[in-house]
């Protein structure tokens, strides 16, 4: 077991980042979606130093998953919690550990279903190596190298710890 | 085979959805949770999730049913199912088709799931037990034994209402016990729910004779009844069923059982009023207790989707598993 670096201060980074990002592309006034579970953990520290106007939104993607058929339904889903309308927003959209992408694209289906974005920017604490499908994060905290095998993961919430482990 | 290992697989998660007894607390929880992730479903503009999609679900109903069967197809068709419905008092068996032929013909069409309401008790597990291992089977409704999807609606809505400690409630199910297939589910997941008092309030007639052993105090007298009662059930007085001398006329029945605002006094305060519909109104219930303050007879129908898309959902992920 080993514990990875300091998640505040990455997330403080993170934050400068998207900062600079919509100041430079004038995306004004953001709304923030935290992907459950890790990701609204992140999101609700960016969503505060950023200052977001707009309630912090949550997704939980479990119902537009790809692999359903083959693990079957997560036994804890929690509602989706989207409190404005997505129309016409630019969105920044936060997850903890971006890996293959499915999860990722799993989630933007789901916020096309609540409505039409002007434009999604992907946050991620941690990405690691492994992407199956052409996604990249914009802003990312920390780049994970790990070795086949090892797994990274995010406790929380308070505090907010990375963990990486090995598969027996 | 028993209902219980013909509904949960191997991993302990539901393969078929015949009957509440058989399951177990963390299951029913399992589903009113899930039910409550796809009640919000609707508030996107898109009211769908691609779960099931790809796959087809037959409606086979072989009595009469509006509600039930919309909600079951509207439910499909939000995660995004391909659904067939086939009334069956029209079709096949008129021809003379036996109900296993008609089964097979079905699966050779690539089926994925039935939906069953028959009239016949047991109607649910006969097909669950003869059908192909990939497929799932879903009880909305046979005979007089159950009705659970009817059941776990009502549950999510009392827990909706009244929060989940079901330990603290009085709940008076009142009506025709005797042919009511929701009651019989009803007080099975109250009492795997842990409900502090289940009542069933009825004339003599009306009542089984075992009413006791399912888990319920008998009551004859609306007044003793539902007196305190947090929640009240009123049954449909099916009145196709009402020959013989069950029940001397329904006016008599509205004067010693139907709800009114009067009679109502005797409960809680905060007595919530339920009905699984069509009401009768003037003989369950007076049309004030129905439409009032109290009455959440509509929310019912509303949660009746949600909770079906939980159960079909959770009964078809094991598919895959049998078709290796």
């Amino acid at each position: 077991m080993n514990k990875l670096e300091n998640v505040p201060a990455l997330i403080e980074g993170m934050a400068h980042e998207l900062r600079e990002i919509i100041r430079q592309t004038g995306r004004g006034n953001p709304a923030m979606v935290g992907i459950h579970t890790g990701g609204v953990w992140v999101a609700a520290l960016l969503h505060n130093q950023l200052g977001i106007s707009d309630p912090l939104a949550s997704l939980d993607i479990s119902f537009y998953r790809d692999d359903f058929t083959r693990i079957g339904m997560n036994p804890v889903v929690r509602p989706s919690k989207l409190p404005f309308s997505i129309d016409n927003r630019h969105i920044i959209l936060v997850d903890d550990v971006l890996h293959t992408g499915r999860t990722i694209r799993a989630a933007m289906n789901e916020l096309f279903d609540y409505g039409r974005p002007a434009s999604i920017l992907l946050a991620t604490l941690v990405e690691r190596d492994g992407r199956e499908l052409p996604i990249q994060a914009n802003v990312s905290g920390t780049h994970a190298g790990l070795n086949a095998g090892e797994h990274i993961k995010l406790h929380g919430p308070d505090p907010l710890v990375l963990e990486i482990r090995t598969s027996p | 085979m028993t209902s219980q290992n013909l509904q949960i697989g191997a991993d302990g998660r539901l393969r078929h959805f015949l009957s509440i007894r058989g399951l177990n607390y963390q299951l029913l929880t399992d589903i009113l949770d899930t039910a409550e992730s796809f009640s919000g479903v609707t508030e996107q503009s898109i009211k769908k999730v691609p779960l099931l999609r790809g796959k087809t679900i037959v409606n086979l109903f072989f009595e009469a049913s509006t509600r039930t069967r919309t909600t079951f197809e509207l439910a499909a068709k939000r995660l995004s199912a391909d659904v067939l419905n086939i009334n069956i008092t029209q079709s096949a068996t008129i021809k003379g088709e036996s109900l296993l032929d008609t089964l097979r013909n079905l699966e050779a069409m690539h089926v994925d799931m039935f939906v069953i309401r028959h009239a016949d008790s047991g109607a649910a597990h006969f097909i669950a037990g003869n059908t192909a291992p990939h497929i799932s089977v879903i009880n909305a409704g046979d005979g007089r034994h159950s009705h659970p999807t009817q059941a776990m609606l009502d549950m999510f809505t009392i827990r909706r209402i009244k929060g989940p400690d079901f330990g603290r409630l009085r709940v008076a199910i009142v009506g025709d016990i005797l042919h009511s297939r929701v009651a019989r589910s009803q007080i099975h997941a109250l009492n795997l729910l842990n409900t502090g008092e289940v009542r069933i309030v009825a004339p003599r007639t009306l009542i089984p004779a075992h009413a006791e052993a399912l888990g319920a105090q008998v009551f004859h007298d609306l007044h003793a009844g539902i007196k305190d009662a947090d929640i009240i059930i009123m049954l449909r007085l099916q009145r196709e069923r009402m020959q013989g001398a069950l029940l001397p006329s329904e006016h008599e029945y509205y004067e010693l059982f139907g709800l009114t605002e009067k009679k109502l006094a005797s409960a809680s305060p905060d007595v919530t009023i339920m009905h699984p519909g069509p009401i009768n109104r003037g003989v369950e219930m007076d049309s004030e207790v129905a439409d009032g303050p109290r009455s959440v007879i509509l929310e019912q129908v509303t949660h009746g989707i949600a909770v079906r898309m939980a159960v079909m959902s959770m009964a078809m992920h094991h598919q895959e598993d049998s078709r290796e």
